[in-house]
């Protein structure tokens, strides 16, 4: 966090001030290491072995926050009679489909209660299902068949507790430290700080970076840490939380008004081919037959986005143009387009901001695919590698890329900058702020605003004589912003306004979603931003200095949904909506007044008493009680256990990285059995730990930031300043590993996996330290991702070069953060010498296009029938 | 001179005698550092910003004159940054006002080996007729059991976590009418 969130390190470090005890879990020694009061080592790729076994010294000391988790977790709800554990299934769940390495969720519901639509959008004829579980955006799945069962003494065999229990009963200190590489001594410590920081007075937070997200397991990883902080009772309170620490200025931003495929905008899923024929079957697997919890609502969401896209034209007897939305059928992700450039698939390609030659995993298989297109358009502030591999790209060398032979069309549209154009960015803590514009941009550059209005603007023109029923939908869409200036430049102010919606019926900006309606007489183009326009006021300009307001600072900006600045907070009170403590207090029920209140906005219908039982008739936010603060939730509970909505396990469970050099100490299953594979020649991959030949990648490696660069260097490779504090690629390696392969410092070495040598300048550094991993000492070694060869003022080798694709089955996000690698000596060969080089690898790890491309693997000796 | 003119030439004494006891303002200028004038103070104006880099959210304030941005400082009213700003933060000027940036339309022929030049509306015109010709020809109605796609597979797009969230909002409206659904961004990487 210090090294690639610096700013937001200070409150850390104010924390600390005020007596925090600060532990850095990472197996890079940082900046951040050396602030906090404790470094705590592990092995890159081990987290849920890490994670879980801190889970497990919580239940074995039975040191969760009882009276939290009874009445705020789907701890005492009873699961079905039919699941198997990876307890029972050696590393496997139940329900296992092993031909297509797809779960069916039946075994894993609560007892009594059918499966949910989630199944419903399998794929057909594909071995991979679409992101389901993304689909559910930032709510859990729904939940059909009326209350479940529970127990509240928590002894039920079959209740999540025990399960719980059970599934993370090997996790013990000593798993740890064989897994992991952790002293036991430093983990025992976290576990104690951790649970004794918890609870009734206390809170504990819990910070990640996304490099979580880059692992075959991510979502899992995040799952893990839910399940501590739930249990420790630190979700929806102050000071509590998991927190995530984005690394670009508005990624959070594009995830709500989402440039993603599986997503509309507010997280309503992109339509299904086959599951979603009409608007209300559609609406039907949204909002779940009961409508519980403000997903209930997404009829109102849905008609009033439609209505925002397709003005007049949408209508209640047309569906509000539900038809003209294209529908998705299985992956259509980033790496899978990838993959089909390459097949030749794709023809045109836009990439806005963004530098998949280098930042993407498998930098070649990025180039090799740009080159197979007909045409790309790249709109960047700099020439960037992703628009000049067909001149200088490393496959030039190589020769697999030759330019005289090389079809695709470029065009280079030079940005924007964000001081050149006005608009909201949305920050890692949901938070939008307005941005003013300081000057126009000069020459041909424009911002995105400009570019896709005027685009737009000019294929309809083009088309706008069509009769052709597939062009309706562009030709019905309301595209009509105001433009100002020589440029004419859209206005974004005008956009925001469209997303924060109308009333029709009065012509006025909506105040909250809840005034949405599913009639069609609102507008609204992302409901959860809805309320950023209250008032008729622009909220995300809102600039009250933090001197002049609590330390909430509710003024400043806006946050979503409803400004509210720390989501769930109905939990920082007890059931009966007393805070927990006076220490802790944050959002309360004020009896006299009869509503919530409190420092934040409260997450929770205001005047909803805490004894509020829902009818069994009762629909959306009604239909939960009083004293159920995940109001997303289809249950109003925080989910220990997953019974719908992911799809490699309702538990999290400890798998080897796809490329590991260690075997699994805890299951025969080696890898995540549901992760997404790419058998393709392009795709490489490496034997995994127990197959033979993958002694040839003996080291682990991890891929990291910098302070002074940002990801794939588009952004300061090209600044001087930035340029010279960091002028150099490097691989940071510990005094032992440097002895054993005779590196020297500040001298070349290069790395090596089954796609690439990449070559770097040798840091050794004590601040890696070798592990002991089970019975042998493991060697880890790191490099930094920023560099390539094209322009900018420093150059070096691509380190996603050395990575692979094979995905998160849950979101299609590739391991980037762990892989294993040869290191060796000296400089890489160059040109088609280094083909051969690697080559020479492949063959000796005996690798072809089947290798590690089988995760399920229940024909290695003694595993399970 | 007179005496007293002369001994409060030197810092020392202004430090000893005048307001500033430790020595670090006016007590330490000269005659030329005490004309110094800060850039920011005869900007033209200045506009309240973020730093485009991480999603902290770190306030800047951007100072511009004569139509150039002539510096870019942290908003010491943030209650996120409270005015501080990291190296790349700091460095925001430089970005914005690089020699380095593209400022002109750069294309790339097929099977070229040089960038050539292009206008920008001539552009426009041209990658308008791609996207219209490229999405026909990736264009499925149905899949294999019927059931409606109304979608084209030939048309992709990466990028959106450093834009705007009107862009982005932009950006899904009109590839989602164009019936375009490999739109991603950085959040899948």
């Amino acid at each position: 966090m210090a090294e690639c969130h610096p700013v937001g390190f200070q409150w850390v470090v104010e924390a600390q001030a005020g007596g925090a005890n600060v532990f850095h879990v990472d197996p890079r020694f940082t900046r951040t290491s050396a602030l906090a009061d404790t470094h705590v080592p592990l092995r890159a790729g081990t987290d849920i072995a890490f994670l879980g076994g801190i889970v497990n010294y919580i239940l074995h000391h039975e040191l969760d926050f009882r009276e939290y988790v009874l009445a705020y977790t789907n701890a005492s709800t009873i699961v079905d009679e039919h699941f198997r554990d990876t307890e029972d299934l050696d590393g496997l769940f139940s329900g296992l489909d092993h031909e297509r390495r797809v779960y069916d969720p039946a075994t894993w519901q609560y007892e009594g209660m059918p499966a949910t639509p989630a199944a419903g959008r399998r794929t057909q004829g594909q071995a991979h299902e679409q992101a389901a579980s993304h689909e559910h955006g930032s709510h859990g799945a729904t939940l059909e068949g009326g209350e479940p069962r529970r127990d509240p003494t928590l002894q039920h065999p079959r209740c999540v507790y025990q399960i719980l229990r059970r599934h993370f009963s090997r996790y013990t200190p000593e798993m740890v430290e064989q897994v992991c590489g952790t002293p036991q001594h430093l983990f025992l410590e976290l576990c104690r700080q951790w649970t004794r920081n918890s609870g009734r007075e206390r809170t504990t937070a819990l910070v990640y970076s996304v490099g979580w997200t880059q692992h075959t397991v991510g979502v899992q990883y995040i799952r893990t840490a839910s399940i501590i902080q739930l249990l420790l009772g630190n979700m929806g309170r102050p000071g509590g939380g998991i927190l995530a620490l984005r690394g670009h200025a508005s990624i959070q931003g594009s995830t709500d008004i989402p440039t993603l495929y599986n997503l509309l905008p507010g997280y309503l899923p992109m339509p299904h081919a086959g599951s979603h024929p009409d608007l209300s079957t559609y609406l039907d697997t949204v909002m779940g037959q009961r409508k519980v919890g403000y997903w209930g609502r997404a009829d109102a969401y849905m008609a009033s986005l439609l209505k925002a896209w397709w003005g007049d034209a949408a209508q209640a007897d047309n569906d509000f143009c539900f038809d003209h939305l294209p529908r998705v059928d299985g992956d259509h992700g980033t790496y899978q387009t990838v993959m089909d450039m390459i097949e030749g698939k794709v023809k045109g390609y836009f990439l806005l901001g963004q530098n998949p030659a280098v930042g993407s995993a498998h930098g070649k298989a990025q180039r090799l695919g740009m080159a197979n297109l007909d045409w790309l358009v790249v709109r960047d502030l700099f020439a960037i590698e992703s628009a000049t591999w067909w001149k200088d790209g490393p496959e030039i060398a190589t020769g697999e890329i030759v330019p005289e032979e090389c079809r695709t069309e470029v065009f280079l549209l030079p940005a924007a900058a964000h001081v050149e154009k006005e608009g909201t960015f949305t920050q890692t803590q949901r938070l939008l702020q307005w941005r003013e514009r300081a000057l126009a941009p000069k020459d041909d550059c424009r911002s995105e605003l400009w570019f896709f209005f005027h685009l737009g603007r000019i294929i309809r023109d083009k088309l706008s004589g069509s009769t052709d029923e597939r062009d309706r939908p562009l030709l019905d869409l309301t595209w009509d912003y105001p433009t100002a200036g020589e440029h004419d430049e859209p206005s974004a102010d005008a956009v925001l306004r469209e997303i924060n919606g109308y009333d029709l019926s009065t012509g006025e900006l909506l105040d909250s979603f809840t005034g949405m309606r599913g009639d069609g007489t609102t507008t609204g183009g992302c409901w959860i931003y809805t309320g950023v326009y209250a008032g008729g006021v622009n909220q995300a300009a809102r600039r009250t200095p933090g001197t002049e307001q609590g330390h909430v600072a509710g003024e400043w900006g806006w946050a979503w949904p409803s400004n509210r600045r720390i989501l769930y907070n109905r939990a920082s009170a007890d059931p009966e909506g007393r805070p927990w403590s006076q220490r802790k207090a944050y959002v309360w029920w004020d009896a006299q007044r009869g509503e919530w209140t409190g420092e934040d906005v409260p997450d929770f219908e205001r005047g909803k008493p805490p004894d509020y039982r829902p009818p069994a008739d009762a629909v959306a936010e009604d239909a939960i009680a009083g004293d159920d603060p995940f109001v997303m939730q289809a249950d109003g509970k925080g989910w220990l256990f997953v019974p719908s909505g992911l799809l490699d396990g309702p538990l999290p469970t400890h798998y080897e990285p796809a490329e590991s050099p260690v075997a699994n100490a805890l299951y025969r299953q080696q890898t995540n059995p549901a992760r997404q594979v790419f058998p393709h020649p392009v795709n490489p991959s490496q034997p995994e730990s127990t197959e033979p030949g993958n002694d040839v990648f003996p080291f682990v490696f991890t891929t990291s930031r910098l302070t002074e660069h940002h990801t794939a260097g588009g952004m300061s490779r090209y600044v001087p300043y930035l340029a010279e504090l960091q002028p150099e690629l490097f691989i940071e390696v510990s005094p032992q590993l440097a002895a054993e392969r005779g590196l020297s410092h500040l001298g070349w070495a290069h790395m090596v996996t089954a796609r690439s040598a990449v070559e770097a300048r040798v840091l050794v550094t004590e601040r890696l330290a070798p592990l002991r991993v089970g019975d042998r000492v493991l060697h880890q070694v790191c490099i930094p991702y920023h560099w390539a060869h094209g322009g900018g003022l420093t150059t070096g080798d691509s380190a996603n070069d050395l990575v692979g694709i094979t995905l998160d089955p849950n979101v299609h996000i590739q391991e980037t953060k762990v892989g294993a690698c040869d290191l060796r000596p000296g400089r890489r060969p160059t040109g088609a010498a280094l083909l051969r080089y690697v080559e020479g690898y492949r063959r000796r790890a005996g690798i072809t296009i089947d290798t590690g491309n089988h995760p399920v693997r229940t024909d290695r000796p003694g595993a399970s029938p | 001179m007179d005496l007293r003119s002369w001994i409060e030439q030197w810092p020392v004494a202004r430090q000893l005698t005048g307001h500033d006891r430790l020595g670090r303002g006016a007590a330490a200028m000269s005659a030329r550092s005490a004309e110094l004038r800060a850039r920011t103070e005869d900007a033209d104006t200045v506009s309240r910003s973020v730093c485009p880099y991480c999603a902290v959210g770190c306030g800047q304030k951007v100072y511009v004159r004569h139509d150039r941005v002539t510096q870019i400082e942290g908003d010491p009213d943030s209650p996120i940054s409270r005015g501080r700003l990291c190296p790349k933060g700091a460095a925001s000027k430089n970005l914005v006002t690089s020699p380095l940036r593209q400022t002109k339309v750069r294309y790339r022929p097929p099977f070229a080996t040089e960038w050539e030049d292009l206008g920008l509306d001539t552009a426009m015109d041209m990658i308008a007729d791609r996207v219209i010709a490229a999405r026909r020809q990736g264009w499925q109605d149905v899949d294999e059991h019927g059931s409606r796609l109304a979608r084209t597979m030939a048309v992709a797009s990466l990028g959106g976590a450093t834009l705007d969230n009107e862009e982005n909002y932009l950006i899904k409206k009109l590839f989602t009418a164009l019936g375009a659904i490999q739109i991603e961004n950085q959040a899948r990487i």
